[in-house]
C-alpha cells in the first residue's frame, strides 16, 4: 500500500466551518453586488443604445445597481436556485462529503438569517422548506484545477426567468453549423422579454445531451469579456453576438439594440453521429460571487 | 405619450383612457400575486377575503422579514426586497382575475399574450411593464406590507402593499388592442431572415 501523500509540501486544508461561512456570505453578497464586468457591460450598452425606451430602461437598471449597494439590499427579488462551483487545486485536502454538507448549511443560514426568500420547492408537491435547499439543491459542481494549494468556490443565484429560457436540441451532423446558428437565433426570438434582457446568451455545442446543457450554463455564467477557449467557438461568439443584437428585441423585450451583453459559447467533443446544441440564458442581473482559499487566507471576489 | 398618476382603485373609464406608450404612477395600494396564488385561487377554488375590484396586481413573490403585527400592519411582515417576476407563466389567469375578482391592472415583466390582450379589450384592463430585475429600486416604492391572505403559500401568498409613487410604469398592453410586445416580436420575426442570411444560415 502506497501512502497517497506528497512528501515535503504541507497541503492546504480547508475546514467545513470555513466553507459554511463562505457559502452563507457568498449567497448574500452575490444577491447584492453585481460583478464589475457586468457593470462595464451596462456602461457599454448604455453608450451605444439608440432607442429611447431602451435607454430609459437601461438607466433604471443602472440606477437599481446603485440603490442596491447604497441600501445594502438585493438587486433582484429572485434569489434563484443556488449553484456552487467548487474548483479544487493541487495539493488541497478537503473532506468532500463535509464540504457538500457545509455548503448546504451556509445556504440555509443565509436564507434564514438575512432573511432571503427561499425560491426552492419539491418538484411534485411544491412544498417549500424555507431553506433554499432540497434534494440535490444547492447544485454543487466539483472540478479540479492545476493551481497549487487553492480552493475556489463560486456562487451563482440563478434566476428563474432566465433559467426558463433553456433549450436543447439533438441536431444531427447533416444539419451542420448553420442549424446551430438558426437554433440560437430562434430561441432568442422565442425567449423575447421573458428572460429579462439584456442577457448573456450561453450556448453549448457538442458533448452529450447533459454535458451540452451544462456547457450552455458555463457559457451563460462566465464573466463578460472572457472568450471561448476553442477558436471556432470564439468565432461563433462574435458572429452570434452581432446577430442577436440585430433582432430589435431590446431591454425587457420592449425594443432596442441591447438584447444581449454577449453570446458566449462553450464546446466539447461529440459523437460522429451527433450535433447537439443548447441554450441557457442569464438575465441582466448576472450575479456571481467567489471565495478563494489559499495558505494566505480567503479572498472574496466575483 | 401621457403620464398618469392613479390613486387606486380605478374605474373602467380610467383604465380605458390609458394607451400603449403612456406612463403611469400608482398610489395607495398594489396587490402581490403569483403562480401558486392563482393556481390555488382558480384551479383549487380558493377565495380571497381581499376586495380586488378596480385594483392593480403585480406578479411578484417578495423577500420578507417577520415582524410583530401592530397599527396598520396586519401582515406580520416587512419588505426586504420586492420585485417583479416573468408574467408569461400566468397568462391563463388574466381573464379569471378580471372577471371574477374585478382586477383592472396587471403589473409584470416580459409581457402577456393574445388571450390577455383580448381580456383587456373585452373587460377593460391594461398591462403595465415594470423594469424586471430592478427590485432594490422597486422596494423603495413600497411603504408597508399591510396585509396578507392565503399565507400558507408563502412566499407566493396574496399581499396587500401600501405604496407611494409606484412607478413610472410603462403601459405595454392596453384595452384598445395595442401591445408593445406584439410590435417588437413582429419586428424581430421580420428581421430574422436577414440576420440568418448574414450568418450563412438562412
Amino acid at each position: 500500500m502506497t501512502l497517497m501523500t506528497k512528501p515535503g509540501v504541507e497541503p492546504l486544508r480547508v475546514e467545513p466551518d470555513a466553507i459554511e461561512e463562505a457559502a452563507k456570505l457568498l449567497y448574500i453578497r452575490a444577491c447584492k453586488i453585481l460583478p464589475d464586468d457586468i457593470k462595464a457591460g451596462f456602461a457599454r450598452l448604455d453608450a451605444s443604445e439608440t432607442d429611447g425606451t431602451a435607454r430609459t430602461i437601461l438607466a433604471t437598471m443602472i440606477e437599481n445597481i446603485g440603490v442596491a449597494e447604497r441600501m445594502d439590499n438585493l438587486l433582484c427579488q429572485d434569489t434563484g436556485i443556488p449553484i456552487f462551483n467548487v474548483l479544487v487545486g493541487r495539493n488541497v485536502q478537503v473532506d468532500g462529503w463535509a464540504l457538500k454538507a457545509a455548503i448546504a448549511r451556509g445556504t440555509a443560514r443565509a436564507t434564514r438569517e438575512h432573511p432571503l426568500r427561499s425560491s426552492v420547492v419539491h418538484p411534485i408537491t411544491r412544498r417549500n422548506e424555507h431553506t433554499s435547499c432540497g434534494e440535490r439543491v444547492p447544485v454543487i459542481n466539483i472540478d479540479f484545477t492545476d493551481v497549487e494549494r487553492e480552493l475556489r468556490i463560486e456562487m451563482i443565484p440563478k434566476g428563474s426567468g432566465s433559467e426558463n429560457g433553456s433549450f436543447l436540441q439533438m441536431l444531427i451532423p447533416a444539419d451542420g453549423v448553420a442549424a446551430v446558428k438558426r437554433f440560437v437565433v430562434d430561441r432568442v426570438i422565442q425567449a423575447g422579454g421573458k428572460v429579462c434582457p439584456p442577457t448573456i446568451v450561453g450556448v453549448g455545442i457538442g458533448g452529450t445531451s447533459d454535458l451540452c446543457m451544462h456547457l450552455a450554463k458555463i457559457a451563460a455564467t462566465r464573466p463578460l469579456g472572457s472568450r471561448c477557449a476553442d477558436a471556432e467557438g470564439a468565432k461563433l461568439e462574435a458572429e452570434l453576438s452581432e446577430a442577436v443584437n440585430s433582432l430589435g428585441i431590446g431591454p425587457q423585450g420592449l425594443g432596442g439594440d441591447s438584447t444581449a451583453f454577449a453570446v458566449h459559447v462553450e464546446t466539447a467533443a461529440t459523437h460522429i453521429t451527433m450535433n447537439p446544441v443548447a441554450v441557457n440564458i442569464q438575465c441582466h442581473s448576472a450575479r456571481r460571487a467567489s471565495a478563494t482559499f489559499t495558505p494566505d487566507g480567503v479572498a472574496i471576489g466575483f | 405619450m401621457t403620464h398618469h398618476t392613479l390613486p387606486m382603485p380605478i374605474t373602467e373609464a380610467q383604465v380605458r383612457a390609458l394607451r400603449i406608450g403612456d406612463t403611469v404612477t400608482l398610489e395607495n395600494l398594489v396587490f402581490g400575486i403569483r403562480d401558486a396564488t392563482q393556481i390555488h385561487m382558480f384551479d383549487h377554488g380558493r377565495r380571497t377575503t381581499f376586495d380586488l375590484r378596480g385594483h392593480a396586481v403585480i406578479h411578484t413573490a417578495p423577500n420578507l422579514r417577520k415582524v410583530e403585527r401592530s397599527g396598520t400592519n396586519h401582515s406580520g411582515y416587512e419588505a426586504v426586497c420586492v420585485g417583479t417576476t416573468t408574467s408569461d407563466r400566468m397568462e391563463r389567469f388574466t381573464r379569471p382575475l378580471m372577471e371574477r375578482e374585478g382586477v383592472r391592472i396587471i403589473i409584470g415583466k416580459g409581457g402577456l399574450r393574445e388571450g390577455s390582450l383580448e381580456a383587456f379589450r373585452d373587460i377593460g384592463g391594461v398591462y403595465l411593464a415594470v423594469v424586471g430585475g430592478a427590485a432594490a429600486l422597486e422596494t423603495t416604492w413600497i411603504e408597508a406590507v399591510e396585509d396578507v391572505d392565503l399565507d400558507d403559500l408563502n412566499p407566493e401568498s396574496l399581499y396587500k402593499f401600501r405604496v407611494r409613487g409606484f412607478g413610472p410604469l410603462l403601459v405595454a398592453m392596453d384595452s384598445h388592442g395595442g401591445s408593445l410586445y406584439e410590435t417588437v416580436n413582429a419586428e424581430a420575426a421580420r428581421r430574422r431572415q436577414a440576420v440568418l442570411e448574414k450568418l450563412g444560415a438562412a
